[in-house]
């Protein structure tokens, strides 16, 4: 018995079931390490939550833009879950697909076209944030950028014309200025936007893609979220706070004949859905509390900045990948851990 | 298990029970298993042997001169002897010995309060108090504290000695002035226990019922003021901890003469019913678990500890250990399942953590095995091991278990640099 063959604690432990006569054999124990308990949060509740949180400004899209609305979101995220599907089955890697990380993605991806999409600019849409954003990388919590403000970045630059939402948008009479505000401002100036009250824009009442203009329905959903601790208050309000901040200096200090107010510029474009949905997504952004604010803050200074003198109508896609690119050198501020010796060279 | 509460803005606050049941008395076992940890340097004595009988509180040792030893808590004959492997590959011998149900007390434990008889009998007291510290010429003691509060959460064990056995705490704090010439002595409680507690003669400090407010870096830091650098030990900082439990054994057993041989421990059973129980240590967990009426099933976890830190046990026949303050059991459906998903970067973890370490940043260094530079860069030393990631963490990866094994391997390597040289 006080042989000492292995080093399993089940070999070497006297007590064997074996020895123990007329008695069932005891029962197997599950042997893990602490902690024994946990909060019981899942990735998949969490996505299911950003799913219920969507849904006031996606169904008001598909009211407002009717059945190719309903196509866009549907397409988009089904063809987003395929191709995850298609790349765990090519990988050779446990299916993915029931994380809903992927049909996340093609929720949010759809909800930034217009209704008037085609299938293919959906299905290479999907395709470029699922594949090039995320599962080249690794897959979930691997992906520096924003999957699906990188696959709209590389949309809006390779086909100009579906992203042209009064084009677009053209056959749409929803009875209001079906014009697109951003578009509006950007070649026409301040005067062609006196059309848009802040109250018809948070309603709803500005032509768009197919989640992103209804602010009220954003709003409450973002609000959810952030009460639901599902994402970071520090990133999307300084993100807001960003975006009314240059806005209003651009305002107040430039021609207000070309820079149009904060309130405008928070309800307009892919502002709200970008605050709640697109920038507090979590392998792209920073963890700590400082670098959270300053990522938000300066993705909020970018947007207005290239919306005011850059050269794209709306900014969101390409300052939020910008800031997402410098994700790793803002969480390099931290606090110093408590008992950590500092050593001075 | 405490649930993630609906509204998640908040960080979750996981409360230590402070409410004090009473203590069921358990009869003395059949048999108990005590583990004699094997001395490190491999030196063997056959001091001990299969047929041996011993008597209640004797010292047993591989060799006379052993620095390791277990006090026998019943008086019968050592019926077996077998290698054990704890942990973290801690060798040990599991000594069962059968009880003849009758007490006969050694009498080679003397009633004079010296560093020498704690460190010769007290070693295997409740609550496993160390004295080596004080006798370690490298470590100047300035202060010993003594936790009444317990370490885990469910677990009121220490804080049913601080309410009931004050007294007891008292004669320990005096014995330990004595023996160690440490003059501040330091008693920390939860609120509801300051009044108990203030009766003991010791310095009293009250905590918070929050957890991870009672493990002992905590207290430095939150009580003492004084932050104990990363890699250190709280000894190292001139602090020695012990449990409410121990110090009135210790007091305890200076008045009676004889060495303390029983533990008091929390059984927590599927339901969340808890039982403190007062049982011989060495008792096997099952004795106790039949006492309580707590049945297991297949695939259930028990849990040696609380939830958050406690070591799940691979089987019911071990005994209880000096160091057992809880006794958890767990249905598989409650408890905490582990997947290999990766990190998704959320920072839960960074915002619970309660000594600022970049938890999302330090688990992938962990898990590509880079200890040393997780180490060196992301604070792995300064962690204080209280779960709390591994609790919170969206992905469910085991962080608290990387961090051990991240410690554990790092010892390992300075153990070879050091006999290298």
């Amino acid at each position: 018995m006080s042989s000492e063959k292995g080093l399993i604690p089940h070999d070497l432990f006297p007590w064997k079931p074996a020895k123990v006569s007329g008695k069932a054999p005891q029962e197997k124990l599950i042997v893990a390490h602490a902690p024994h308990w946990h909060d019981g949060s899942k990735i998949s509740t969490k996505n299911y939550n950003i799913m219920i949180a969507a849904l006031p400004a996606v169904l008001f899209g598909i009211s407002q833009y009717g059945a190719p609305a309903l196509g866009v979101i549907a397409l988009a995220m089904g063809s987003a879950m395929v191709w995850e599907l298609i790349m765990n089955l090519a990988m050779g890697k446990p299916w993915s697909i029931g994380d809903a990380s992927a049909a996340v993605t093609g929720l949010l991806l759809g909800m930034l076209m217009p209704a008037t999409a085609p299938w293919w600019v959906i299905a290479l849409g999907t395709f470029i944030a699922i594949m090039v954003g995320k599962q080249i990388f690794g897959g979930i919590g691997f992906n520096p950028l924003n999957p699906p403000l990188l696959a709209l970045a590389m949309l809006v630059i390779s086909f100009k014309g579906v992203f042209d939402f009064d084009e677009a948008l053209r056959h749409y009479d929803l009875g209001f200025a079906m014009a697109y505000p951003l578009g509006q401002l950007k070649y026409f100036g301040t005067a062609a936007i006196g059309k848009f009250s802040v109250g018809d824009l948070v309603m709803g009442k500005q032509a768009g893609a197919v989640g992103s203009t209804f602010g009220l329905g954003l709003i409450l959903g973002g609000l959810y979220l952030l009460l639901r601790g599902y994402i970071r208050w520090e990133i999307s309000l300084s993100f807001l706070a960003g975006v009314f901040v240059t806005a209003l200096l651009f305002n107040v200090l430039g021609d207000s004949s070309k820079y149009a107010g904060p309130f405008f510029h928070l309800f307009t474009g892919y502002t709200l859905v970008a605050a709640f949905f697109l920038l507090p997504e979590d392998s792209s952004s920073p963890a700590n509390f400082i670098p959270m604010l300053l990522f938000g803050a300066l993705a909020g200074f970018l947007t207005v900045l290239i919306r005011n003198v850059g050269a794209y109508v709306d900014g969101v896609p390409f300052s939020i990948l910008l800031m997402n690119l410098a994700n790793p050198l803002f969480d390099k501020i931290r606090p110093k851990a408590i008992g950590k010796v500092v050593e001075n060279a | 298990m405490i649930k993630r509460s609906f509204l998640g803005l908040a960080k979750p606050r996981l409360q230590y029970s402070v409410t004090v049941g009473t203590v069921q008395e358990l009869p003395v076992p059949s048999k108990v298993i005590l583990l004699l940890k094997e001395p490190q340097n491999g030196g063997r004595g056959n001091g001990l042997k299969v047929g041996d009988s011993v008597k209640t509180g004797q010292r047993l040792s591989a060799s006379p001169e052993g620095v390791e030893y277990v006090i026998s808590s019943v008086t019968g004959t050592i019926s077996d002897m077998a290698p054990y492997v704890g942990m973290l590959g801690q060798k040990c011998k599991a000594i069962t010995i059968d009880a003849s149900g009758q007490d006969d007390w050694d009498d080679s434990f003397n009633k004079e309060p010296t560093l020498d008889a704690a460190l010769k009998f007290f070693e295997y007291a409740p609550g496993n108090p160390s004295f080596k510290a004080f006798t370690d010429p490298e470590k100047s003691i300035s202060a010993i504290v003594i936790n009444g509060m317990d370490q885990d959460l469910l677990l009121t064990a220490n804080q049913y000695v601080v309410q009931n056995e004050a007294a007891d705490i008292k004669g320990g704090v005096d014995a330990l002035k004595k023996m160690t010439g440490v003059d501040r002595i330091v008693i920390t409680v939860p609120d509801n226990l300051v009044q108990q507690a203030s009766t003991t003669g010791a310095d009293v400090k009250s905590v918070s019922a929050t957890y991870p407010s009672s493990l002992p870096h905590m207290i430095m830091k939150d009580v003492l003021g004084e932050v104990v650098l990363a890699g250190d030990s709280v000894e190292d900082a001139g602090v020695v901890f012990m449990s409410a439990e121990a110090v009135a054994a210790l007091g305890a057993a200076f008045q009676t003469g004889q060495p303390c041989v029983t533990k008091i421990v929390t059984v927590v059973g599927k339901d969340g019913k808890t039982t403190n129980v007062r049982t011989r240590i060495g008792t096997p967990l099952k004795d106790v678990l039949q006492a309580c009426n707590v049945s297991l099933n297949d695939r259930d976890r028990l849990i040696m500890g609380g939830p958050m830190t406690g070591a799940a046990a691979h089987s019911e026949e071990l005994g209880v250990e000096p160091g057992t303050d809880g006794i958890v059991v767990q249905d598989e459906t409650n408890s905490a399942q582990v997947t290999d998903y990766p990190c998704i970067n959320c920072g839960e973890c960074v915002r619970i953590c309660p000594v600022k370490i970049p938890v999302n940043m330090l688990v992938r260094f962990l898990e590509g095995r880079f200890y040393e530079d997780a180490r060196a860069l992301y604070d792995l030393d300064c962690c204080i091991e209280c779960g709390l990631c591994s609790y919170v963490c969206i992905s469910r990866i085991p962080i608290f278990q990387y961090i051990k094994l991240g410690k554990y391997e790092l010892s390992l390597i300075e153990i070879a640099e050091a006999v290298n040289e």
